[in-house]
C-alpha cells in the first residue's frame, strides 16, 4: 500500500518532468528522403574521417587499429565455412526438384540489396529471411529457425553474391509502406526495457564507445554486412538473432523473429543506409 | 525519465525490504497479489513491451509460493507488479517521447 504510494509520487514527479519538457512537435508527416539525407549527415558529421561505404563495418569501422583488425580477418574469414554451407544448400534441389533460384528475381544472385521490399499484395515488408522460408513453405519444406545457423548460411550466400551493390531499399507509393517505415522508425527510437534504451540509445547515440568488451556499432549500414559471425557467439548471427539479442540485453522481452515490428524496424533501417554497399557476410570480434 | 524509473525501482526494493517485518502473508494474499501482477504483466504483453525481470520476478514468486513461503510469494509478487506497471508506463510515455531522439 505504501509501495504503491511511491510509485504514485514517483510516476507523479516524471509527469512533471515531462510536462517541463514543453509540448511535443507538431504532427510530423512522413518523409523518408529527408530523414536519409538528416541520417547519413549526422553520421558523416560524426566521424568525418570514415568515408560513406566504411560505415558498413560495423564496430571496425570506428578506429584504425580495429580496422586492421578486420583487414586481417578477412585473409581467413571466420564465416567461410558457413558461406560455402550456404551456396551447397542454396544449389541443391528441394524433394520437388525445385530450388531457391525458382522462388527469386534473377534466381537470387545478386540481389540482397532490394530486401527488405514492401509487398503491395500483402501489405507488409517481406525481408530475406522470410522469403526464403516461404519459398522452403511453398516447395514442401519445412521453416528454417530465424536465429540458427541454416538461415545464416543461406543469407550468407546471397549477402556474397551481392557484394559491393549499393543497398536500394524502395518505399512505393502507397500509404501502408509509408506506413511500415514509419513504424519501424518508431520501433528504432522508443526506449524499451527495464535499462529503458532505445535502439538509437546506443547506435546512435554512443557509436564507436565500449559497452563492456564490445564497441558499438552505428546504426548506418548496420544491417549491409548482415549475417555476421561473431567470436563471442562462436558461430553466425542473423538479423533476428541480433534483434532479439539488442533487446534482451536491456532486459526486454523480445518479440519473436520476423513479427510485424522487426519486419518493419529493417525497412526503416535498411532505407536509410541506401546508397552504401553491401558487405555481408561479416565477421565481428 | 531513467532518473524517474529509477526512482520507482529504488522506492520499490526498499519497501520490499521493510515488506517482510509486515504481519505474515497466506497464501490467499499470494494468489491476489499473483493474478495482479499477470495481469499488469499481459497489459505490457499487449502493448508490446514487457520486461525480462518482470517474468523473473514473478517466477520467483511462483517458486516461493509453490514452497509454502507466502511472505517472500507476496514480497515478489508485488515487485512483479511495480516491474510490470512501470514497462506500462515507459509504453505509453514513449509512444510520443521517441520523436525526441530521432536525427533531424
Ligand atoms: C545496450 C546497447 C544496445 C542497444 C539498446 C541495442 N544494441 Fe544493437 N548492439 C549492441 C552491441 C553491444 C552490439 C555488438 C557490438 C556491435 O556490433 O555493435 C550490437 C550489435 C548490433 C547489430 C550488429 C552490428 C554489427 O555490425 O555487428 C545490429 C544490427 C544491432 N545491434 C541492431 C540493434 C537494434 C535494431 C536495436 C534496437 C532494437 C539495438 N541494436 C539496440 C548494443 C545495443
Amino acid at each position: 500500500m505504501t509501495r504503491r504510494l511511491a510509485i504514485r509520487a514517483a510516476i507523479a514527479t516524471f509527469a512533471l518532468g515531462m510536462l517541463a519538457c514543453g509540448p511535443a512537435r507538431a504532427a510530423d508527416s512522413v518523409d523518408p528522403a529527408a530523414d536519409k539525407a538528416a541520417f547519413q549527415k549526422f553520421f558523416t558529421s560524426k566521424f568525418p574521417k570514415l568515408k560513406l561505404e566504411d560505415f558498413v563495418n560495423g564496430p571496425y569501422s570506428m578506429n584504425e587499429d580495429l580496422h586492421k583488425q578486420w583487414e586481417e580477418k578477412e585473409q581467413f574469414p571466420p564465416y567461410e565455412f558457413s558461406l560455402e554451407a550456404g551456396k551447397e544448400m542454396f544449389t541443391t534441389p528441394f524433394k520437388n526438384g525445385k530450388t531457391y533460384a525458382d522462388c527469386f528475381p534473377n534466381k537470387g544472385i545478386g540481389i540482397r540489396q532490394n530486401y527488405p521490399y514492401f509487398d503491395e499484395k500483402e501489405g507488409k515488408v517481406v525481408t530475406l529471411e522470410l522469403a526464403l522460408n516461404r519459398c522452403r513453405e511453398a516447395n514442401g519444406e519445412a521453416p528454417f529457425s530465424y536465429v540458427k545457423d541454416d538461415m545464416a548460411a543461406l543469407t550468407a550466400y546471397m549477402a556474397f553474391t551481392s557484394r559491393g551493390k549499393p543497398m536500394d531499399i524502395q518505399i512505393p507509393n502507397d500509404p501502408r509502406a509509408l506506413q511500415a517505415y514509419q513504424k519501424g522508425k518508431e520501433y528504432f527510437y522508443t526506449r524499451r526495457g527495464q535499462l529503458n534504451f532505445s535502439c538509437a540509445t546506443c547506435h546512435i547515440q554512443s557509436p564507436g564507445e565500449r559497452i563492456r568488451a564490445e564497441v558499438l556499432a552505428p546504426a548506418l549500414g548496420i544491417l549491409n554486412a548482415m549475417p555476421i559471425y561473431r567470436s563471442e557467439w562462436s558461430g553466425m548471427g542473423t538479423t533476428s538473432r541480433r534483434f532479439t539479442t539488442c533487446n534482451s540485453q536491456i532486459r526486454g522481452v523480445p518479440l519473436n523473429p520476423q513479427d510485424d515490428e522487426y519486419r518493419n524496424l529493417e525497412y526503416y533501417l535498411s532505407y536509410v543506409s541506401n546508397g552504401l554497399p553491401i558487405s555481408g557476410p561479416g565477421a565481428r570480434p | 525519465m531513467s532518473g524517474a524509473i529509477r526512482a520507482i525501482f529504488a522506492a520499490s526494493a526498499l519497501l520490499l525490504a521493510t515488506a517482510s517485518t509486515a504481519l505474515a502473508a497466506s497464501e490467499a494474499d499470494y494468489k491476489a497479489a499473483y493474478a495482479a501482477a499477470e495481469a499488469a504483466n499481459k497489459e505490457a504483453g499487449a502493448l508490446r513491451n514487457q520486461w525480462t525481470t518482470t517474468a523473473s520476478t514473478l517466477s520467483a514468486a511462483k517458486k516461493a509460493g509453490d514452497a509454502g513461503d507466502f511472505d517472500t510469494a507476496v514480497a515478489q509478487a508485488k515487485e512483479a507488479e511495480a516491474l510490470a506497471k512501470a514497462s506500462i508506463f515507459q509504453a505509453t510515455s514513449e509512444k510520443e517521447r521517441w520523436k525526441d531522439m530521432e536525427v533531424r
